[in-house]
């Protein structure tokens, strides 16, 4: 009988310092989430040095909570795995020193892990894959369509070229003065308001996967801007609606193209907007259709998590993978 | 039973293994080059050549600033986690105190500053008091200029030590005058064994409480502070 493999998973490539264990890449052991969204909230954003403060405050006692929850201890453990990037640098660098010393101090192996890989990864913990797969992740800080053909290997076909879905949310939301975070808050006025509004979509060049949003923010801000000076009232609901409708379907028609050229056998979503419900039922009534199966991890596991850093390493730590105590945090990570 | 001694607080990097309370090896380099990258490597190195296991060492000193945010960081994640893991105490000394130690034989105060970037600088005022070196001042963040003028009013021989002596070498003998001494330069950089030397008798705080000696609160909280008392001020 093959051995159960425990991965222990470390994450802080934002503004949540969280270490997770998972068994065979798929069961949920402990996850911890140390999460900084009250002391941001008042800077209206992650401000990046406080949340590196934070990291090394917060780093040993979420470490110690997790074990504590597994009931485990390290000699159960096969690796360690930590978010080398993308990311916050300040942020990525105490979670990466803090792995390298773990694996150093208790003499395991060591694996740096893509934090996208990460998101997909997140879905795993739920169900099997299936290949080939396309996965969405959308958050604050990413827009991005991959493929997978097997385990461990990731195609980008496509990614955001200025801001992230989740970062338009946010600057949106500030325009129409909802506190911090804005997602959420646009989702649930977008669902009482009605498209009135006819914003731009940005589709790129024929058959890109790619993606902008940078034109759509502009265009929000410009049509509140007009709608003051001529003394209009619009309603945030109908702005809302309207903004998130061009954010759907151009995130929801990319994804669709993808699904279908790859003939694709899942598609998942992951990242912090994958819990926005507009997004959700738009991209449902799609595969439907479709006869795609589609799968979004349940909210805990869509934002920054552990866990899902301990699943995809896991597949690597199968595949032979290993970092070397040089590891170091990498902002700008490319996915391979 | 062993000592881990870290320091990349400053651009310095040092690491130091001590073997009941002898110094059995040191690395200190001193060049612009990712601390990040190299403290694991150089500490596992290090404790290779000295055939010293993870396993049997018993404490863990860092230097915790102030300095380099990012440097500090990196020191304290890697202190802090290695001592959590081990279950063996951390003991964070200031990175001021360190240096201060390298002049532990002069007789009048001892002055180890950091440039803290545009006219500032993190700094502290030491003396050696019973064969310990002593806190004179609380350490500071604070203007050269100030720091000086300070030091200018005390009626004693003060030895500065900073490994950013020369950005700062004439505003201290123009302020300062016939009593500034200012040592050759191996005394300015810190080595990792004076980390060791300034943490051994100091007791272990609690791993999770450890955090950094910034000196300094982040640029967005100083505003917010600020914003705070504004407002309160205009009700
Ligand atoms: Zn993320």
């Amino acid at each position: 009988m093959k051995k159960d493999t425990f991965i222990l998973g470390i994450e802080t490539s934002c503004d949540e310092t969280a270490v997770a264990i998972v068994k065979n890449g798929k069961e949920i052991i402990s996850n911890v989430v140390a999460s900084q969204i009250e002391s941001h909230k008042r800077f209206g954003g992650v401000v990046p040095e406080i949340a590196s403060r934070h990291h090394v405050e917060q780093i040993t006692v979420v470490l110690e909570e997790a074990f504590t929850d597994a009931e485990l201890t390290w000699d159960s453990i096969d690796a360690i795995a930590v978010t080398e990037g993308p990311g916050l640098v300040g942020a990525l660098l105490v979670g990466v020193n803090a792995a390298k010393a773990l694996a150093f101090a208790k003499q395991k192996p060591l694996i740096g892990v893509h934090h996208i890989a990460g998101h997909i990864y997140a879905n795993r913990l739920q169900n099997e894959f299936e290949f080939p797969l396309l996965a969405l992740i959308v958050s604050g800080g990413h827009t991005e369509l991959v493929l997978m053909n097997e385990h461990g290997k990731y195609e980008l076909l496509g990614e955001t070229r200025d801001d992230a879905a989740g970062e338009a949310y946010d600057k949106v939301a500030r325009m129409l003065e909802l506190p911090y975070p804005g997602g959420p808050q646009i989702d649930r006025l977008a669902k009482s308001g009605e498209v009135t509004i006819d914003f731009p979509r940005a589709w790129l060049e024929q058959g890109s996967y790619d993606f902008s949003f940078s034109g759509l923010k502009s265009s929000v801000i410009n049509t509140i801007h007009n709608a003051k000076q001529r003394g209009e009232l619009l309603s945030n609901e109908d702005i809302a609606a309207s903004f998130q409708e061009s954010v759907i379907d151009v995130l929801t028609t990319k994804t669709v193209n993808a699904a279908k050229e790859f003939q694709v056998k899942q598609v998942i979503v992951a990242g912090g907007v994958a819990a926005n419900q507009g997004l959700r039922s738009a991209l449902e009534e799609q595969f439907n259709q479709l006869n795609i199966p589609l799968l979004i991890p349940p909210l805990h596991l869509c934002t920054d998590n552990a866990a899902m850093i301990a699943a995809a390493g896991t597949i690597a730590y199968e595949q032979g993978r290993r970092s070397g105590m040089g590891l170091n945090a990498n902002a700008s990570l490319l996915m391979k | 039973m062993s000592i881990l001694a870290i320091d990349t607080s400053n651009q310095a990097l040092g690491v130091a293994i001590l073997n009941e309370e002898k110094i059995i090896g040191e690395f200190t380099t001193n060049i612009a080059k990712n601390h990040s990258l190299r403290l694991m490597p150089a500490i596992e190195q290090l404790m290779k050549e000295v055939n010293v296991e993870p396993q049997s060492l018993e404490k863990i000193i860092v230097a915790k600033g102030p300095g380099s945010y990012t440097g500090v960081r990196i020191g304290l994640a890697t202190a802090k986690t290695m001592a959590w893991a081990l279950d063996i105490p951390v003991v964070g000394v200031s990175s001021l105190k360190v240096l201060a130690h390298q002049g532990r034989f002069f007789q009048g105060y001892i002055c180890p500053f950091f440039d803290a970037r545009r006219g500032l600088v993190y700094a502290g005022l030491y003396q050696l008091k019973n064969g310990e070196i002593q806190q004179v001042w609380d350490e500071v963040n604070i203007p050269i200029t100030d720091l000086l003028s300070k030091l200018a009013d005390e009626n004693k021989e003060i030895l500065f030590l900073s490994p950013d002596i020369e950005i700062h070498r004439e505003n201290i003998i123009s302020l300062v005058g016939g009593r500034a001494v200012i040592p050759e330069m191996a005394y300015h950089i810190s080595r990792a064994s004076h980390i060791a030397l300034a943490g051994l008798n100091e007791t272990p705080q609690s791993t999770h409480a450890l955090t950094p000696n910034y000196l300094r609160l982040a640029e967005a909280e100083a505003k917010w502070l600020n914003q705070q008392k504004e407002k309160e001020e205009n009700g």
